[in-house]
């Protein structure tokens, strides 16, 4: 077997298929590869290499479009023969993806146009209804291996408007910044001089109405914030900052008024400006990514449901009713609890549990949603709605109404409180010595201090320096939803661990065979029997026998979830359960294998054994210094004794637990003021990950999907979760460092403010300089401490 | 002196003009997408290659169906 590539998609090539000199893996990339050179679309192979995807089969899936009702929810805008609709493609990667996609028009002529927004991964295409349907071009996109991701998120989704306000108030904040700036820039000099003396009332006055709409709109959110904060009785920074904006607006006014001095309209609006730039560094977001799925963006819009007159037709899942029979095809997930009718079912859990092994089911047995039928097509009778199944129950309960933890107290309010009290208290000494010693300069001084004590630099600290690790952990694979997580992340007591998906693997198992040594002619035999089944073990097999002869057996028979009947030279094969393949075998250990025999003598077995991720150990070991570890399973105790063997022993490990008991098993943890953080995978840990303080959802890929969650980590980066832990605790310190720094400007500025000296030219100094100092520090601070997670990266390619 | 009023009301003006045009843009949703265009506008230069790859490929397929 040669280990050539695939020209479309990339992936290694066990099956070689020919076309044009090209090599491809299967017929499904062939075909997008001839659709493409037939409407000369080529230069999508020339943009990247192998940027393809293998189309899956649709048979039928996407029947649910034809329903008038649902396209309308779907579609953006419609108007005549007109549609506009927006759909998210999970495989948008690279510019052959963008190319190709914004040269659909090419490949049918009723597409008019189609963007792509990468970020993302969502296109926008308009098409003409006439002979096109939003049917038929989500057929088109998936036949070149873009499918469409549609889901029952989608439906009845209202469109939201994008907030766009941050930007317009950083555009008024700044544009009002550099006017003000260059207006008071004359006066720095304090010249007298016949010219400007003239201007001096027209240049203020100029600048006072620039400073309008930066009080009154760029900086609302900072009087809103600090009034929330004062009628909830917490002292928060925004306080010490409104104060300060309405201090520095009020005294300049009255400068300008009386003609005292220039006014102070510079640093105010400088003061915003920076402000509004450290709230935007901070609010880096990934957008094609979501925190806060439920079960509806798993669940599919429509089912086939089979009436009562035995004919199918598709139906709304929030209209499926107890009762109703239901067709699940090939691939596509139960959307409610149900008993099975058809003879065997073998379901895919994997969405729920993490656990890729295939479950079989017979007739008369309950199945639970969540699951994908995986082989032939199933019929079910429903026996809940969509909202009461035993799996999307979870999110009625409580945890997933709240959206923030109210015990969670960031480092930023822990100091403003101090701050607050301390900047007041000095104010008010200096108001009340002035009024003693020298009453004219009193309310100078009083507002000197409220103006230089103005928190700009504490307040950039924290956005600059969360905000940068954020986006350095988020090129490394590990994606946090804001930085408040980081913080959190600094405060922990406890790890807890799913088991299944989480510390091991659902991509590779180790397969071991023990039984009579096989011949030559039997390994062929076998090769070839699961080359020509679909089942995902036989897949797995596959891969691990080493290469034989390609021939085909004379018969081939698959019975669904039992085995394979396959016989060659007058000899029968049976591969499968322990049950199908012989009588007299007991099937005692817990582990997933598949049997054989050979004309009714048992051969052996194939054992897949679990696979645990690279660096479990280490970072147990590691971890297990400074946190209390606890392993929480949905599975039987049949890992524990490897378990127990690998990891320190201090872990605790519960099993047999049910995604409720998960959730309140860690609430038990929190009731003991520990902070708790979830490391989890599947649906099933959605409750407990939604419950800790921090939920953390690994993901083989994170472009797919995955529960609600505080951060999602690729899990290529599970074993660094330790070095990430430790730099998000010298983030914290550097943040503290940086406060100390900033004291030490208003120290300086407060000397100049409470000997009434305080010059508008020195605070439109210092205020800048503070704030731009700190910037330039936790930033470089950040990139250093970041080192560790970088350097590995490097080392990993090399 | 009347020129200071006059070239403070111009700049003034200018500088207005380009705010509006950012509000008009960011309200249009240019600012939404910061990548897609960045690798958009390198495409041009692939669709005329294409475009001459097109005249080829039909010259093939045309001496492809004679020799047929």
């Amino acid at each position: 077997m040669s280990k050539d590539k695939c020209f479309h998609c990339g992936d290694d090539c066990s099956i070689e298929v020919y076309h044009d000199d090209k090599v491809f893996c299967c017929n499904g990339c062939k075909t997008v590869f001839e659709i493409f050179s037939e409407n000369d679309l080529t230069c999508y192979y020339d943009l990247e290499q192998n940027p393809g995807a293998t189309p899956n089969e649709i048979n039928g899936k996407f029947d649910y479009l034809e329903k008038e009702d649902i396209v309308n929810k779907l579609i953006d805008f419609q108007e005549d023969s007109t549609e506009i609709v927006t759909l998210y493609i999970p495989h948008i990667h690279c510019s052959s993806c963008i190319w190709v996609l914004e040269n659909l028009h090419k490949l049918n002529k009723h597409v008019v146009s189609s963007q792509v927004d990468f970020p993302k991964k969502k296109v926008t295409v308009t098409y003409n209804t006439e002979e096109f349907s939003l049917k038929s071009l989500v057929e088109l996109m998936s036949r070149i291996g873009y499918e469409p991701y549609i889901s029952l998120e989608n439906y009845g989704q209202a469109k939201q408007s994008l907030d766009r306000s941050l930007v317009y108030k950083i555009g008024v904040a700044g544009f009002a910044f550099g006017n003000v700036m260059f207006l008071s820039f004359p006066e720095y000099f304090e010249v007298t001089e016949y010219w400007l003396e003239q201007y001096k009332p027209v240049f203020r006055w100029l600048m006072f109405f620039f400073s309008l709409p930066v009080v009154f709109y760029a900086g609302q959110d900072y009087f809103k914030s600090a009034i929330k904060g004062l009628r909830s009785k917490i002292l928060n920074i925004d306080i010490p900052i409104a104060l300060g904006i309405t201090v520095l607006f009020l005294r300049s006014t009255v400068d300008i008024l009386f003609n005292l001095g220039s006014g102070f309209f510079d640093s105010l609006t400088g003061l915003v400006f920076f402000l509004l730039l450290g709230k935007i560094v901070q609010q880096k977001t990934y957008k094609f990514m979501s925190f806060e799925r439920d079960y509806k963006s798993y669940f599919p819009i429509a089912v086939t449901k089979i009436n009562s007159e035995g004919k199918e037709e598709n139906t709304q899942v929030y209209e499926i009713e107890r009762g109703d029979r239901l067709l699940i095809r090939n691939q596509e997930l139960l959307p409610v609890d149900g008993v099975l009718m058809s003879v065997s079912a073998e379901i895919d859990y994997s969405f729920v549990t993490g656990e890729a092994k295939l479950v079989k089911k017979v007739s008369g047995d309950k199945v639970y949603a969540g699951g994908k039928q995986s082989g032939s097509a199933v019929e079910i009778v429903a026996e809940k709605s969509v909202e009461q199944s035993y799996l999307t129950q979870l999110w009625s309960n409580d945890v997933f109404q709240k959206d923030y933890n109210p015990k969670f107290q960031s480092l930023i309010d822990k100091i403003s409180k101090k701050f607050t009290v301390a900047v007041l208290s000095i104010a008010f000494s200096g108001l009340f010595f002035w009024l003693f010693y020298d009453a004219s300069l009193a309310l100078n001084v009083f507002t000197a201090v409220l103006i230089i004590a103005c928190p700009c630099a504490i307040a950039l600290a924290t956005p600059f320096a969360m905000g940068n690790l954020l986006r350095i952990f988020g090129k490394n694979g590990f994606y946090l939803k804001n930085t408040n997580v980081l913080e959190q992340m600094a405060d922990l007591d406890v790890f807890v661990f799913d088991k299944t998906g989480t510390l091991t693997t659902n991509k590779k198992s180790d397969i071991s065979y023990s039984g009579l040594t096989l011949s030559e002619d039997d390994k062929m035999v076998l090769k070839n029997s699961f080359r020509n089944s679909n089942h995902p073990l036989s897949r797995e097999l596959y891969s691990f026998l080493s290469s034989q002869n390609i021939q085909d057996s004379e018969s081939f028979e698959e019975h669904l979830g039992e085995g394979i009947i396959s016989s060659y030279n007058d000899h029968t094969y049976k591969l499968g359960s322990a049950k199908f393949v012989s009588d007299h075998v007991e099937d005692a250990s817990l582990s997933t294998a598949v049997h054989i025999s050979k004309d009714e003598t048992y051969l052996g077995k194939f054992e897949f054994d679990t696979v645990y991720r690279k660096g479990v150990e280490p970072l147990f070991e590691s971890l297990d210094s400074y946190y209390k570890l606890i392993i929480l399973s949905g599975d039987n105790e049949g890992e524990k004794p490897v378990l127990t063997k690998m990891l320190p022993k201090t872990t605790q490990m519960f099993f047999n637990q049910k995604p409720d008991s998960k959730m309140h098993l860690i609430e038990k943890i929190q009731s003991e003021n520990k902070s708790v953080a979830m490391v989890g995978d599947g649906l099933n840990d959605a409750g407990a990950l939604k419950q800790a303080d921090i939920g953390i959802a690994i993901s083989e890929d994170v472009n797919v999907f995955s529960p609600a969650c505080d951060a999602i980590m690729d899990a290529s980066e599970f074993y660094k979760l330790d070095k990430y832990v430790s730099i998000t605790k010298k983030g914290i310190k550097i943040i503290k460092l940086s406060f100390a720094f900033s004291f030490l400007y208003n120290v300086i500025g407060l000397y100049f403010a409470l000997t009434g000296q305080l010059q508008p030219v020195i605070a439109a100094i210092l205020m800048p300089l503070s704030s731009i100092s700190i910037v330039i520090f936790t930033t470089l601070a950040t990139q250093y401490i970041s080192k560790p997670i970088l350097n590995e990266k490097l080392s990993k390619h090399d | 002196m009347n020129v200071i009023y006059g070239l403070l009301a111009i700049s003034i003006l200018v500088a207005l003009v380009f705010f509006g045009l950012f509000i008009f843009s960011v309200k249009k949703g240019q600012f939404d997408d910061d990548y897609t265009p960045s690798v958009r506008m390198l495409f041009d230069d692939e669709l005329v290659k294409d475009d001459d790859a097109k005249v080829k490929d039909k010259e093939n397929s045309n001496n492809q169906q004679k020799q047929s």
